[in-house]
């Protein structure tokens, strides 16, 4: 490994499936550095009451570990100060744990909105400020946006999040895995399939369970009827909000064509709670396998005709090329995963880099542009639709006999796993620790958004206040996967 | 225009409307109203209702339910409803979510500044019952521990059918 970690010298805590290592102080620092040099990519940044984890990305060696420091009276040497993306990951723990990251430039509390709040300035001739939300305008999720502006001209943006604070993490604790697994189901509902998933994974690595192929393959089909969802829906209203309303009035009806499938073949519009550790909760009949397909063969015939559309209408395509463009640098800095990253560059997909059943099993490409601006996203996201359908088709056919669901053993002792799943964001990690009697002991959530809202903020910066809403919904960010 | 969608706009024209069949009220909806509303003013609105969204701290599947209510299928704006952009030009207030902690002052004053009359409706089962969060020291609790609510449509997420079949006693009991 070209980082300071020296796997051949440290001695694993546990393997769950990567090695979690105890490490000091000094060797703490040097990771910050290597963060910060760009050899490894930061996975998370999290604590318990007196120990903070961190959770690193080799990429050119396909490599993951977590790290873990003990608290010295309460405080811990701040990675944030060498390595920026995990500045409000630290912000976030002084909030939940009361631990102090020593150094960290930006001390602001994050998720506790119990006192007033200050804004970073920008100052100048000129320049003032539009104050937006939490409530907006829009359906959709709740968070307060500062923009500085100088006339048309966005100075600088700065989120504030927390308004979907529920505190999962925290309910989690002792809490049996059924009951568990219905709260990370709620984490981020758009990407509830996801969630669970690595849920499940996280739980099936602790406790050494192989989930049956049917399983793992159903747990694919699900996975990607989300991702065609949500790139459909946001798709048209990336068109809506450049003023293109029968576009998004057709990838909507498409969108929901994708729902009301997934409720007739698996019980739920948006397969909540059917990700179960040990496998899935609901099976795929012969029936329901017939309808997939012919829902399938007609959406495929349509997307492809609207891309058409989008790709030959200049009044569209005018305004999303060059508009909000993200530098390949800051996406690598940040690691940012799904469309955002690999549309400046970043050719990460979990399910190529760090693969999990069933997708070395089968065939798809990932897309990757350089461009960064809110058509390469889009067009990203609209090659990832077209790879889904593949994979869902491709599923359909080689779909294995068999059980769906495995019994999970009785824990044999403590113990902890570690999932890194791509969700139509992004990569989403989960982690956990179970204790004896298989009941949560601690567990942490990061959704794909930690690394892309502030992204958001730096592509935005220049262009004008009226191409936010297009620049917004080309990230899509989630709020409450953010929040918990 | 391109020649793809030209040949789009036309198959729309002369082709079927995608929209389903309007759903009938839900019943069970139009006597909690019944109970509800009996009490308060009732004025003539047409049939036309204009709805305010509030995420009070909800997990984004209700607003992706609640979303869908206006896409082609649904076209709730046919039943007179419509979504606003502000409190203040809404007869309705859509909260979803458990209301967290950090939302309590937004929920607030967006109904403070809702001109009467007004009416609730709390969305799923979290702004029902708090859902899976009803432990959370983080949250208040369900949207009627902060706010009066007129009616509840139950469901994880509540699927657009159900939220139109509320939304349509809802008009039917103050229309």
């Amino acid at each position: 490994m070209a980082t300071s970690l020296d796997h051949r010298f440290l001695t694993p805590l546990s393997q769950s499936p990567w090695p979690h290592y105890a490490v000091d102080q000094l060797l703490w620092r040097r990771l910050g550095d290597d963060l910060a040099a760009g050899r490894a990519t930061l996975l998370s940044l999290w604590a318990e009451p007196d120990s903070v984890h961190l959770c690193l990305l080799d990429e050119a060696a396909g490599r993951v570990a977590i790290v873990s420091l003990a608290a010295v009276d309460g405080r811990f040497p701040s990675i944030a100060r060498r390595h920026v993306p995990a500045l409000r990951l630290e912000r976030s723990i002084r909030d939940l744990t009361g631990l102090s990251p020593e150094g960290c430039p930006d001390l602001r509390p994050w998720l506790n909105h119990d006192q007033p709040y200050s804004f970073l300035p920008a100052e100048g001739p000129g320049v003032h400020e539009i104050a937006v939300g939490p409530i907006h305008a829009g359906v959709i999720e709740p968070g307060h946006f500062r923009f500085s502006v100088n006339g048309e001209t966005v100075v600088r943006l700065e989120a504030r999040l927390g308004y979907c604070y529920r505190g999962v993490e925290q309910l989690m604790l002792g809490q049996d895995l059924a009951t568990a697994g219905r709260m990370c189901a709620r984490i981020c509902g758009d990407s509830t399939v996801a969630y669970s998933y690595a849920f499940a994974v996280a739980v099936e690595q602790a406790l050494n369970v192989v989930v049956p192929q049917r399983g793992q393959w159903l747990r694919a089909l699900m996975a990607e009827l989300e991702r065609v969802a949500n790139h459909l829906g946001d798709i048209g209203f990336i068109c809506n909000d450049a003023a293109m309303a029968v576009l998004h009035a057709q990838f909507g009806a498409l969108r929901e064509e994708v729902l009301q499938s997934a409720e007739a073949c698996l019980g739920h519009r948006l397969m909540m709670d059917r990700v179960v550790p040990g496998g899935v909760a609901s099976d795929l009949d012969d029936r329901g396998r017939a309808n997939l397909l012919e829902w399938l063969t007609d959406a495929e015939r349509r997307f492809a005709r609207l891309i058409e559309i989008y790709d030959n209408s200049a009044s569209l395509k005018e305004r999303t090329l060059g508009t909000g463009i993200l530098s390949a640098g800051l996406a690598a800095r940040f690691g940012a995963g799904g469309f955002v990253g690999r549309a400046s560059g970043r050719a990460f997909d979990a399910r190529k880099q760090l693969p999990y059943a069933p997708y070395p099993e089968l065939d798809f490409s990932v897309t990757v542009l350089n461009r960064g601006d809110v058509n390469a996203r889009l067009w990203v996201r609209q090659c990832e639709v077209r790879q889904s359908f593949g994979l869902i088709r491709n599923i359909l056919a080689l779909l294995p006999p068999g059980e769906v669901r495995t019994a999970l053993p009785t824990p044999a002792g403590a113990s902890e796993g570690l999932a890194i799943i791509e969700g139509f964001r992004g990569d989403i990690l989960f982690w956990l620790r179970l204790d004896d009697a298989g009941r949560v002991a601690a567990s942490h959530a990061r959704d794909p958004s930690w690394f892309q809202w502030p992204l958001l903020e730096a592509a935005i910066a220049g262009n004008i206040v009226a191409d936010f809403p297009l620049c917004n919904k080309s990230f899509n960010c989630s709020y409450a996967g953010v929040d918990r | 225009m391109s020649e793809p969608l030209s040949r789009l706009l036309a198959g729309a024209l002369l082709g079927r409307p995608l929209s389903v069949p309007a759903p009938a009220a839900d019943p069970i909806a139009l006597e909690e109203l019944a109970g509800s509303l009996a009490r308060r003013s009732r004025r003539l609105l047409g049939r036309s209702l204009a709805i305010r969204e509030v995420d009070a701290g909800s997990c984004n599947g209700c607003e992706l339910e609640i979303n869908a209510l206006a896409n082609a299928i649904y076209d709730f704006e046919r039943f007179g409803f419509r979504f606003v952009a502000s409190p203040k030009h809404a007869d309705v207030l859509l909260v979803t979510g458990p209301v967290t902690l950090n939302m309590k002052i937004a929920l607030e004053r967006a109904y403070a500044v809702t001109p009467d009359p007004k009416w609730v409706v709390a969305a799923g089962d979290c702004a029902a019952g708090c859902g899976v969060f009803a432990a959370s020291p983080v949250c208040v609790g369900k949207v009627r521990d902060v706010l009066p609510v007129d009616l509840h449509i139950p469901g994880c997420p509540p699927s657009p059918m159900a939220l139109l079949r509320g939304l349509l006693a809802l008009v039917e009991t103050v229309g």
